[in-house]
């Protein structure tokens, strides 16, 4: 039963285990670039940055809106620690699209009181929705 | 002894009052069923994150750390975690007193507050109050620890207090709740990790990566750590809260019961005594027409 070449993966945010399962790959942003994890990676701990979760189990990947969190990678275990984690079938469409036109309003406006930063951060968990769902 | 009509309406108001905390403690009991699947659920994300940051820590070692070492004032900020509402027992009460009762100056104490009752309390012992952040009580989401760990962590950063504490009431199960205080920074690892259990899984793993490296990856993770902290407290104090608040309109209900059988016993004493004196007089009124 328990494929040689699988690990588990279990998702979890402080309001649901997300997901639990075995899977063959996963893929996600991390602050230091894109990774793409399989069986007996090396051990290590990374800080996620928002982008799409891509888990492949046997037949088709699913994909996820991750926001923000961090994972812990074992060789034989991956535990993701989501704070924002969505599936595509959760994200209003409209609303996501909605943010991303006033984030991009607020960052073109370039007032002197806008928080960049924040607008910004705003700007890409709307285009990670938006690119999750298409 | 009372009259009829006294007794009566005094079981009157004592049965509405029955019906009062009957509903009250129904409630509380749905609401509880609910707090508790809350509270378990995000148990899981809690202990991830702890044993992630021990394990952290337990690397880091000696690593100087902003988050490591009280700050320079010696101020400290204490998160109170209460409830809008009282009718709940002790639970109010108990939380206050781990503070006034606890080793702190009153002086040197800044509060932010989360529900209305401990800050009525501690206001009157005349603590001072920072930040007021009552309304999440009624139904806690992450995105509201994460407003009061921001908070906390740039007063930290900047200086306006040196330490920062967390008081909120542990939910064990539906009839025991302990009302505790957390240190939440500088960041301390000993004591629940004595249990030799994290540092038994640290040894027989491999060496864990960090990327970013260490302290660039403190700085991201603690205020996580912290944030799942304050939310813990909150779901597990809102469980609580309705666990007291139900044990304590249970009794209340029992109470009224009780009071209610003792009432009717002397209601019907003075029925019968009534009965009695008025067939004494009609018969005494009898025998003096007949003689």
């Amino acid at each position: 039963m328990a494929d040689e070449k699988n690990f588990r993966l279990k998702v979890i945010t402080p309001e649901r285990v997300f997901y639990e399962g075995d899977v063959r790959m996963v893929e996600f942003n991390t602050t230091e670039g894109e990774i793409g994890i399989y069986r007996g990676h090396v051990p290590m701990t990374v800080i996620v940055s928002p982008g799409i979760l891509v888990i492949s189990e046997e037949e088709s990947p699913r994909n996820a809106a991750l926001h923000a969190g961090f994972a812990e990678i074992l060789q034989d275990r991956v535990t993701i620690l989501a704070e924002v984690i969505e599936w595509p079938d959760e994200i209003d469409r409209k609303r996501a699209e909605d943010a991303k036109a006033r984030a991009q309003e607020r960052l073109d406006a370039k007032a002197e009181e806008t928080d960049i930063l924040r607008a910004e951060a705003a700007l890409r968990r709307a285009l990670t929705r938006i690119h999750v769902i298409s | 002894m009372a009259s009829m009509r006294d007794i009566k309406r005094r079981k009157g108001s004592i049965q509405s009052t029955q019906q009062i905390t009957k509903a009250m403690k129904l409630v509380s009991t749905v609401k509880l069923q609910r707090a508790k699947q809350r509270a378990e659920q995000s148990r899981d994300y809690f202990n991830c994150m702890y044993e992630t940051v021990a394990s952290m820590l337990a690397k880091a070692g000696s690593i100087s750390h902003p988050y490591l070492k009280a700050g320079d004032s010696a101020r400290k900020g204490i998160i109170v975690i209460t409830s809008n509402r009282g009718l709940a027992g002790g639970y109010n009460s108990n939380v206050a007193k781990l503070i006034t009762q606890g080793d702190f100056n009153k002086a040197d104490v800044q509060l932010y507050i989360i529900g209305k009752k401990g800050r009525e309390s501690l206001e009157r012992h005349g603590y001072n109050v920072r930040e007021d952040y009552s309304d999440m009580v009624e139904e806690p989401l992450y995105s509201d620890a994460m407003e009061v760990s921001k908070k906390v962590l740039n007063d930290f950063a900047q200086g306006e207090i040196g330490e920062i504490y967390l008081a909120y009431t542990g939910f064990k199960n539906t009839v025991v709740h302990e009302p505790k205080i957390l240190k939440l920074l500088p960041v301390e690892m000993e004591g629940q990790a004595d249990d030799g259990s994290t540092a038994a899984r640290q040894e027989s793993r491999a060496p864990m990566n960090f990327e970013p490296a260490d302290d660039k990856a403190l700085d991201m993770i603690i205020p996580k750590y912290i944030t799942s902290l304050i939310f813990g407290g909150l779901v597990e104090s809102v469980a609580s809260e309705n666990g007291a608040r139900m044990q304590a309109m249970d009794s209340a209900t029992s109470n009224a019961e009780e009071m209610i059988d003792h009432l009717t016993l002397m209601y019907n004493r003075a029925r019968q005594g009534s009965i009695t004196q008025e067939l004494t007089e009609i018969i005494a009124g009898a025998n003096a027409i007949s003689i």
